[in-house]
């Protein structure tokens, strides 16, 4: 067993902890940093409902340490309103019904934003292939494709503002 | 599900953490994207004493093209070949490979040297790497050495490394001009091994007929299986249907599958059969200059599901 100091970027805040080597990043970010909005579900790297950004992109954060995201950026479902206005993502799941239970909602709308922030025109084949990584079973799917298809033509029309910039990590002063 | 205790140490160079894969030999397991090895861990399958995480070396992260060869790095992740236009361009069998394994959010951690040195049959990038006459460049404490990817896999979760080796690359000689590749899988459901999975490669010559062929297949034996006899019955033949079927039933009777969940040995047997049979037809077509999108895996449900409008 081994205990380490790390220093993680979540949502812009820099948070410094003591880590055993053996923490998951989705304990860590759920126990330590009380941040429960991403969830723990099959446990298993299947479902995807632990999904978080890793520098900008999507991961599933119970199939990595925490001493592993030590100088690294971390987005989560958290980090997405900004200012008191929901993303564009957020509003379309709302909007369009994209959610039952909402247990893979947070994990969903992580890889729907790491998505249209790489492509903000996707097809509806890329959009089913980019949350192939996320498990729903109340919906499926057909809601959350459309508003995934809307909250991309609202984030076309609107200047949208990244969940994750690179040139952030300046203000970390473990990333180097 | 929390993993048995660990040492966790973050080497900086190859040789460091040659140095402590020798030190804490047979203790030590190396973290690359740990898709395969987290799971393992919290399962408890595995509760090695200590992890040597390879991620903070500098300079393993490349695909790239260097003295007629695609080199692929250690911490080159799986979606890397997918957004790679050397490889979309020469060698689509890759993208193919990268594109049906597990789903997106593993394919940005999972490494591609990773899928090869777990040794586990059910990993996608073997037959591949059979196919394309693949070597896997290995650092380890006697120094650097090459490894042809025909005799790497030794059996169920065995390979060639030793405790103290890293598959540093994989080395791919550039396919000559009329060349083509496709691999394709069956599988149950998204991010599932595969049923069966069938890779093949082809060089045409001048006239139409099979210069060269190579083929994997994944899943239908304790270790990745070359279909040795399939690929030389190909051998200066041409690539048309009659050939190409009597080629997929050779290649079927080189699966050695077990019973499992996934189906009888007749049965995956039969699927290797008719994936090699399409395979063969893809690769010929991609080596004849057809420009084909990268296949969607056979589910057994509608692989491209269409929006009620």
């Amino acid at each position: 067993m081994s205990n380490h100091a790390i220093a993680v970027t979540v949502n812009g805040t820099t948070h410094r902890s003591e880590v055993e080597s053996r923490l998951l990043l989705v304990h860590y970010l759920r126990e330590n940093l009380r941040l429960t909005g991403t969830h723990i579900g099959c446990d298993t790297t299947h479902c995807g409902v632990c999904t978080v950004l890793l520098d900008g992109k999507p991961v599933k954060s119970c199939t990595l340490f925490a001493v592993q995201a030590d100088g690294r950026n971390v987005s989560t479902v958290e980090g997405l309103e900004l200012g008191g206005e929901l993303h564009a993502v957020q509003k379309a799941f709302k909007e369009e019904h994209a959610l039952q239970c909402g247990f893979c909602t947070p994990g969903m709308m992580m890889s729907a934003v790491a998505l249209l922030e790489r492509n903000p025109t996707p097809s509806e084949l890329e959009i089913r292939q980019a949350i192939s990584g996320n498990l729903c079973r109340c919906t499926g799917y057909v809601n959350i494709v459309k508003a995934i298809q809307s909250a991309a033509a609202s984030m076309r029309a609107a200047r949208h503002t990244p969940v994750y910039v690179p040139a952030q990590q300046e203000a970390s002063p473990a990333a180097t | 599900m929390i993993p048995s205790s660990f040492d966790y140490l973050a080497p900086r160079s190859i040789d460091e953490a040659v140095t402590l894969l020798k030190t804490h030999a047979g203790d030590a397991k190396i973290l690359a994207g740990g898709q395969s090895l987290i799971p393992m861990l919290k399962l408890r399958l595995a509760e090695p004493a200590v992890l040597v995480d390879i991620n903070r070396i500098p300079g393993l992260a490349y695909v790239e093209e260097r003295d007629g060869a695609l080199r692929i790095g250690a911490l080159s992740r799986e979606a890397d070949l997918e957004s790679s236009a050397i490889v979309r361009q020469w060698y689509q069998i890759l993208v193919d490979t990268a594109a049906v394994i597990a789903d997106p959010l593993v394919r940005n951690s999972a490494t591609i040297c990773g899928n090869i040195a777990h040794g586990d049959p059910g990993n996608d990038h073997p037959a591949t790497m059979l196919a394309l006459d693949a070597t896997f460049v290995v650092r380890g404490a006697k120094g650097e050495r090459q490894i042809p990817a025909r005799d790497f896999f030794l059996g169920l979760f065995s390979t060639a490394l030793d405790t103290d080796d890293i598959l540093t690359e994989i080395v791919i000689p550039r396919p000559p001009e009329r060349s083509g590749g496709v691999y394709l899988k069956l599988e149950r459901k998204v991010g599932d091994y595969a049923t069966a999975g069938v890779a093949a490669q082809v060089t045409l010559d001048e006239t139409g007929g099979c210069a060269r062929a190579g083929i994997g297949l994944t899943n239908v034996g304790a270790m990745p299986i070359a279909a040795v006899r399939a690929a030389e019955f190909l051998r200066n033949k041409p690539l048309d249907s009659a050939t190409i079927a009597q080629a997929a039933e050779i290649a079927a009777s080189e699966a050695d599958p077990l019973e499992d969940r996934r189906g009888s040995p007749e049965y995956k047997r039969d699927v290797v059969r008719v994936l090699a049979m399409r395979a063969l037809r893809l690769a010929a077509a991609r080596a004849a200059g057809d420009s084909l999108p990268t296949p969607l895996p056979f589910t057994y449900a509608p692989a491209q599901p269409t929006m009620p409008s």
